[in-house]
């Protein structure tokens, strides 16, 4: 696994060529990735907790690793300011066949966006302020506790 | 000693982003902790009354009744809102 916490934007198409690059055994990856929405929102700040959260990311892919065959992992979280159409996360997955990489592409997102310690502050036209979080998200992140 | 640090939305409503703290006596729990946190008064009663307020123990994710010993980092933030 390789997981990254940085300021800087990174390369969608490389990190995808990465995951399966001098791999035979590769035969699907899947990747999500996240952008600041622009509706209403100026600019977004996002906190981290540096000690911590490479540690959570770690601990999310670990897990999911236990789960799923998985050949590659790749985590990246940007913290700072972003604006209006900026990347904020990247995961991607390498695995044998795409059910594996699918689910845990998803798994890894729902579990980083419920454990992993970052917080985002809007900035809009009426001022700034800290962005509640969702209970869909808690749901998201709960049905992979059951049902297996 | 333990060293206490506060995130995003706490930090900014207690004007601190951290501490040291002399451990009390009695005080052994991540619950006990915010108890006596909370008796600071004022903006510090967000750790009686806040329903939502997390931790963590040492870079750990931590309930309410995780131990608290000399040495150890502890962190209160609100949920998280990553991704």
């Amino acid at each position: 696994m390789a997981i990254s916490v940085q300021e800087a934007d990174f390369d969608c198409g490389a990190e995808i060529a990465a995951l399966s690059a001098a791999d035979d055994g590769a035969g699907a990856v899947a990747s999500f990735v996240g952008l600041v929405r622009g509706e209403n929102i100026r600019a977004m700040t996002l906190e981290h907790y540096p000690a911590m959260t490479e540690k959570a990311l770690a601990d999310i892919v670990a897990q999911a690793e236990q789960r799923w065959q998985l050949r590659r992992v790749r985590v990246i979280h940007r913290v700072g300011r972003l604006l209006p159409g900026e990347r904020i996360v990247f995961v991607g997955v390498s695995s044998s066949h795409r059910h594996d990489a699918f689910a845990a592409c998803e798994f890894i997102m729902d579990y980083l966006k419920t454990r992993a310690p970052f917080w985002k502050k809007e900035e809009t036209a009426a001022g700034a302020h800290w962005v509640d979080a969702r209970e869909s998200d808690d749901a998201a992140a709960l049905r992979w506790e059951s049902g297996r | 000693m333990i060293k206490l640090l506060y995130f995003a939305s706490l930090r900014e409503a207690l004007g601190a982003a951290g501490e040291s703290l002399e451990l009390p006596a009695g005080v052994a729990s991540v619950g006990a902790l915010r108890a006596h946190l909370a008796a600071r008064g004022g903006a510090w009663e967000v750790f009686a009354t806040s329903k939502s307020l997390r931790a963590a123990v040492n870079q750990a994710m931590a309930g309410a009744e995780a131990r608290v010993a000399p040495g150890d980092e502890v962190a209160f933030f609100p949920p998280v809102t990553g991704g």
